[in-house]
């Protein structure tokens, strides 16, 4: 309570001046932006054909990166999540909702790639496999969290409730990840690890492929949500400093 | 000395729920009557015969207590708000996890109750012999785990401005896993299939269980707190 109270007081503290854009921001989203151009390049020129499923099998590369950066950016959900029980400070709920909302779009970038992807290679769109189905209940999931904070008007009972939520939300995560591990039915190859016995459309990579892969997956599961993170963080700050600076402008 | 604290209050919390359910029968009432009509409509809804409805059954039933459930939790919390004791139970001097204990206890209690009434139902109307001794100790970790849960997003939800409508949302999501572990074990339960092939779905049901368990244990406290 306190902690907040004095981050507010420092907010509308009105010779506080905005913070311009940290040049470590800029250069860095410049330096993500050169290295996704070069993986797209690398997609396109160096990794070779896939024998069984042509040119569609490059679209696997963003699949299964932005997968990774999903899992790294919901993970710094829950981070953000504890350290906000934790210490109470409204920047750690700020850092978990930009987490979210950032691996909530990679979620869907998932989605929507892996559906292109089958429409060749399982002649269909969509498919109640257990794999598609724990990712559209990921999805739905982080919708529900979204919706939870709309529901709550005062601030601190939000980011206290929405921390929990975002804590339990994890576990659709880790059920994405597992479930064509422990189920057996399923026809979603798997990446890491042996694919299960009736997957459809698996990959055998070729070293140029993997190298592909290994670089989009360090570039979408580390760069990609640090930027993006950092945006909507500082796009939570500004909120904020506009609702204080309106609060106060009421109080006169 | 504060573990029988603890036990005291937890059962203090249950006792209080336990004799307001059994003076205005609220909970079960509303919970038995909805999932007895739920039952009547998935007959009507999916004309079985005999092979497709050892398959459906298992579905059937679970579906029926999850959304029972809700229902159950939802007035839970409800009361507490409207009638103003959530304030009383906040001002005792009792450790936080000690009323979601109570609370988990008599929200599992009598969800369990209105479960095994609908696998009595269900063995009626459908003719599939649900009430076995492994169906029981599914029906009885499944409602564990679902009211785990539920307990704990019902507080949630309570204090939001939608508040009955949000609970389904957040918690189905969250739940699906247990309904898989649920639906898949009592199936091949039914089934007659082997030991290898329904054990493993109980051991992830009882897996959850005690995750959702603890996770409403810790997590409570940062939830009523105000």
């Amino acid at each position: 309570m306190s902690v907040s109270a004095q981050a507010s007081s420092h907010l509308i503290d009105p010779g506080a001046e905005v913070n311009s854009r940290p040049r470590a921001l800029i250069v860095l989203t410049i330096v993500t932006l050169i290295l996704t151009a070069v993986g797209v390049v690398l997609w396109i020129a160096y990794a070779g054909v896939d024998v069984m499923q042509g040119n569609v099998q490059r679209i696997f590369y963003i699949h299964v990166s932005s997968f990774a950066g999903a899992f790294v950016a919901l993970g710094g959900g829950v981070v953000g999540g504890f350290l906000y029980l934790w210490k109470r400070a409204p920047k750690w709920d700020h850092f978990a909702l930009s987490c979210i909302e950032v691996g909530f779009g990679l979620s869907l970038i998932n989605l929507f790639t892996g559906m292109v992807w089958a429409r060749p290679i399982w002649n269909t769109w969509w498919t109640w496999d257990p794999r598609l189905t724990s990712a559209a209940i990921q999805t739905l999931t982080y919708a529900a969290y979204f919706m939870l904070r709309t529901g709550i008007e005062n601030p601190d009972t939000r980011r206290r409730l929405a921390s929990v939520y975002g804590i339990l939300a994890f576990s659709t995560v880790v059920i994405t990840f597992i479930i064509i591990r422990i189920r057996p039915d399923t026809i979603h190859p798997a990446v890491i690890g042996a694919s299960p016995q009736n997957a459809e459309g698996g990959f055998e990579l070729s070293s140029s492929m993997l190298a592909t892969l290994s670089y989009t997956m360090i570039v979408w599961s580390v760069f990609v949500p640090m930027v993006l993170v950092w945006w909507r963080i500082r796009v939570e700050n500004l909120n904020e400093r506009v609702n204080a600076l309106r609060a106060q402008i009421l109080e006169k | 000395m504060k573990r029988t604290a603890f036990l005291v209050a937890a059962m203090a919390v249950l006792r209080k729920d336990a004799l307001s359910e059994a003076r205005s029968r609220e909970l079960v009432g509303a919970m038995g009557l909805f999932s007895l009509l739920a039952v009547l409509v998935f007959s009507f809804a999916l004309e079985l015969n005999r092979e497709a409805r050892i398959e459906a059954v298992s579905g059937v039933l679970w579906v029926t207590v999850v959304f029972a459930s809700i229902l159950g939790l939802n007035r839970s919390m409800a009361i507490e708000r409207d009638q103003g004791t959530i304030e009383a139970l906040l001002l005792a001097p009792v450790h936080r996890s000690a009323l979601y204990a109570g609370k988990l206890t008599g929200n599992f209690l009598f969800t369990v109750l209105v479960a095994l009434a609908v696998a009595l139902v269900i063995t009626i109307l459908y003719n599939v012999p649900v009430l076995t001794g492994t169906t029981l100790i599914i029906i009885t970790g499944g409602t564990l785990g679902f009211t785990a849960i539920g307990t704990l997003l019902a507080a949630m939800t309570v204090q939001t401005r939608s508040r009955e409508t949000l609970l389904p949302i957040l918690m189905l999501p969250i739940a699906i896993p247990l309904l898989l572990a649920s639906v898949r074990s009592s199936t091949y339960v039914l089934g007659g299939a082997s030991d290898a092939q329904w054990l493993p779905w109980l051991t992830i049901l009882i897996v959850l269980d005690v995750i959702y368990v603890a996770l409403g244990f810790i997590l409570f406290e940062f939830v009523i707190e105000e």
